[in-house]
């Protein structure tokens, strides 16, 4: 291209700005590991020979139950992993291959769930939890994502892509309809449970707000709530091993994020585009 | 029935159920308690009509709440959008170290934002914390950023958009790389600058992505309150209470769920309300190629 030795100094003065903002994004973690491994003195005072420790995250770990929070987090995120891949294939596959009355209604009425999401009608799901003797379990947690028009809308996307000459095959051979579903649909649309799985997982991870509503004991607790409890009220101010806890908490996703860095930003894109 | 029709509604009702349930049921039940007084005891509550919408008008932390969030949304919103782009231009380029920059500018989207707060809690803390230390070189003094009405809201802001620019930078380096590479030739042939080509190019052909982005955006404004909850539970003096946080402060912590449930059909008429602007007026002004 003509344009750009011209402007060697433009593309010099993007480099520059391009690192600088990437390591103002990056300072706030690279502080937080260096609090978490180092001792509590050294927590507010750089000193490239500071003495290493695992001290903090000893502490943390001995300090509260991570280990049966961790057991809770990753209960709940299988549970509503399992359940919508299996409840939103079903859902898209109808709305994408089978032709009913009240099908584009339906798929409407479905689709106000992207607006209007759960998260924002806390008092009243609290109060249905109530009613069903569910709270205080994994279940509840679980129960009002369930059902998720994002997951339906995406999968049903994927299936109107499949050519119906493959599903008139299998049809032909004798497939039933959940055969075909199965044996056609679901294997073609892999791409999209691996995508769709990995944004589910670490939004599910995350979140925090009606978990911390619905739960109120250790056997049902997320990692992200046990962390806010146990920032809040057991440790005071002892940052070296709050921060200690807090990279304990987020590490499993961080390190599956570095492992496979490649495929969560693929899965975040597909996702993402409508 | 035909045979398709029952197949079709068997494969559609489980989910159909927990969607109703817990999202369109509950939104009606919202609306309707909305109307009457909280129970009490064992007495079925009375109806009160819009009592509880004239109480909010009455009550000056619905106000602040409603101006907080409005001033979270406009703050955060451009900044990460913007921000975003940037990030996206940047990485999309041949730049030294582009994986390790779109790493960097990724990482805290993976993180929770409970373990975000706790890390930027850490920093806004007087004297020992990152920020007035750095203050500290330049003479700067002892800052409460938390526990100070002019500074509490504006430290959300920067953890938000700390949180949501590297998330948003990856449906723009999507768009970017679809984008066909022809036109850029032509530009440069024609000798049309690179701000030119930015300008007239790039940014239309992104719109649909800012549509896209936007959406998640302004909801992310009115859902996303964990960093409230654990940083500053909407204070100090309601400086950083937004609205969710108001409903969840109401509905949990006075148990007065007759507001709760005005407050929230006033976060969904606002929320109804974005979504009409941006896919009604916004989305039909928008080229989708």
């Amino acid at each position: 291209m003509i344009v750009v030795d011209q402007h060697w100094f433009g593309r010099a003065l993007e480099t520059v700005g391009a690192w600088m903002l990437g390591i103002l994004w990056l300072l706030p973690l690279l502080y937080a590991v260096w609090t978490a491994f180092h001792p509590a003195a050294y927590a507010t005072r750089f000193d490239l020979f500071a003495p290493l420790t695992l001290d903090n995250l000893t502490a943390a770990w001995r300090a509260a139950p991570f280990s049966r929070y961790l057991l809770n987090t990753v209960m709940l995120v299988t549970l509503i992993l399992a359940a919508q891949f299996v409840l939103c294939t079903m859902a898209a596959f109808a709305f994408a291959r089978l032709s009913f009355p009240g099908r584009d209604l339906l798929f409407g009425v479905v689709l106000l769930q992207l607006m209007v999401m759960p998260d924002v009608l806390l008092v009243e799901n609290y109060r249905t939890l109530v009613q069903l003797h569910l709270v205080d379990t994994i279940l509840a947690i679980a129960l009002p994502y369930l059902g998720s028009a994002f997951g339906i809308f995406l999968l049903r996307q994927t299936f109107m892509t499949i050519p119906q000459q493959l599903d008139d095959a299998a049809r032909m051979e004798g497939c039933g309809l959940l055969a075909r579903l199965w044996r056609v649909y679901v294997p073609l649309a892999k791409p999209t449970y691996i995508a769709y799985g990995l944004v589910l997982v670490s939004y599910h991870w995350n979140n925090f707000l009606w978990p911390l509503i619905i739960t109120n004991s250790v056997t049902t607790r997320p990692l992200t709530v046990g962390l806010s409890v146990f920032a809040t009220t057991d440790q005071g101010i002892d940052w070296s091993i709050v921060t200690a806890a807090t990279l304990m908490t987020s590490a499993p996703l961080l390190v599956a994020f570095l492992l496979f860095q490649r495929q969560f930003v693929q899965s975040f894109m597909r996702a993402g585009i409508r | 029935m035909r045979r398709e029709t029952v197949h079709a509604y068997l494969l559609l009702l489980p989910a159909v159920i927990l969607l109703v349930a817990f999202t369109h049921w509950p939104a009606i039940e919202t609306l309707v308690d909305s109307l009457y007084a909280t129970p009490r005891g064992a007495r079925p509550a009375p109806f009160v009509g819009l009592a509880n919408y004239a109480g909010l008008l009455d009550d000056s932390v619905f106000w602040q709440a409603l101006r907080n969030n409005a001033i979270y949304a406009a703050a955060t919103i451009p900044v990460s959008i913007v921000l975003a782009l940037l990030m996206a231009l940047a990485v999309n380029g041949a730049l030294p170290g582009r994986s390790f920059l779109r790493l960097a500018y990724f990482l805290p989207t993976m993180l929770p934002m409970i373990a975000v707060a706790n890390i930027w809690m850490f920093f806004y803390t007087p004297d020992y914390g990152l920020f007035d230390r750095i203050l500290g070189w330049f003479g700067g003094g002892r800052h409460n950023w938390l526990g100070d009405t002019s500074t509490a809201l504006p430290s959300m802001i920067a953890v938000a958009v700390w949180k949501e620019a590297g998330f948003f930078m990856i449906f723009y380096l999507a768009a970017l790389q679809t984008m066909p590479t022809d036109l850029r030739e032509a530009a440069a042939l024609e000798g049309s600058s690179r701000w030119n080509y930015f300008r007239r190019v790039t940014i239309p052909l992104l719109m649909p992505t800012t549509l896209f982005v936007l959406v998640n955006a302004v909801i992310n404004a009115f859902r996303v309150i964990d960093h409230i909850v654990v940083m500053t539970r909407g204070g100090p003096d309601n400086a950083t209470t937004l609205l969710l946080y108001y409903i969840y402060e109401t509905g949990f912590r006075f148990w007065d769920t007759a507001t709760a449930a005005a407050l929230t059909i006033v976060l969904l008429a606002i929320l109804a309300l974005t979504a009409w602007l941006q896919f009604g007026v916004l989305g039909r002004r928008i080229h989708y190629r």
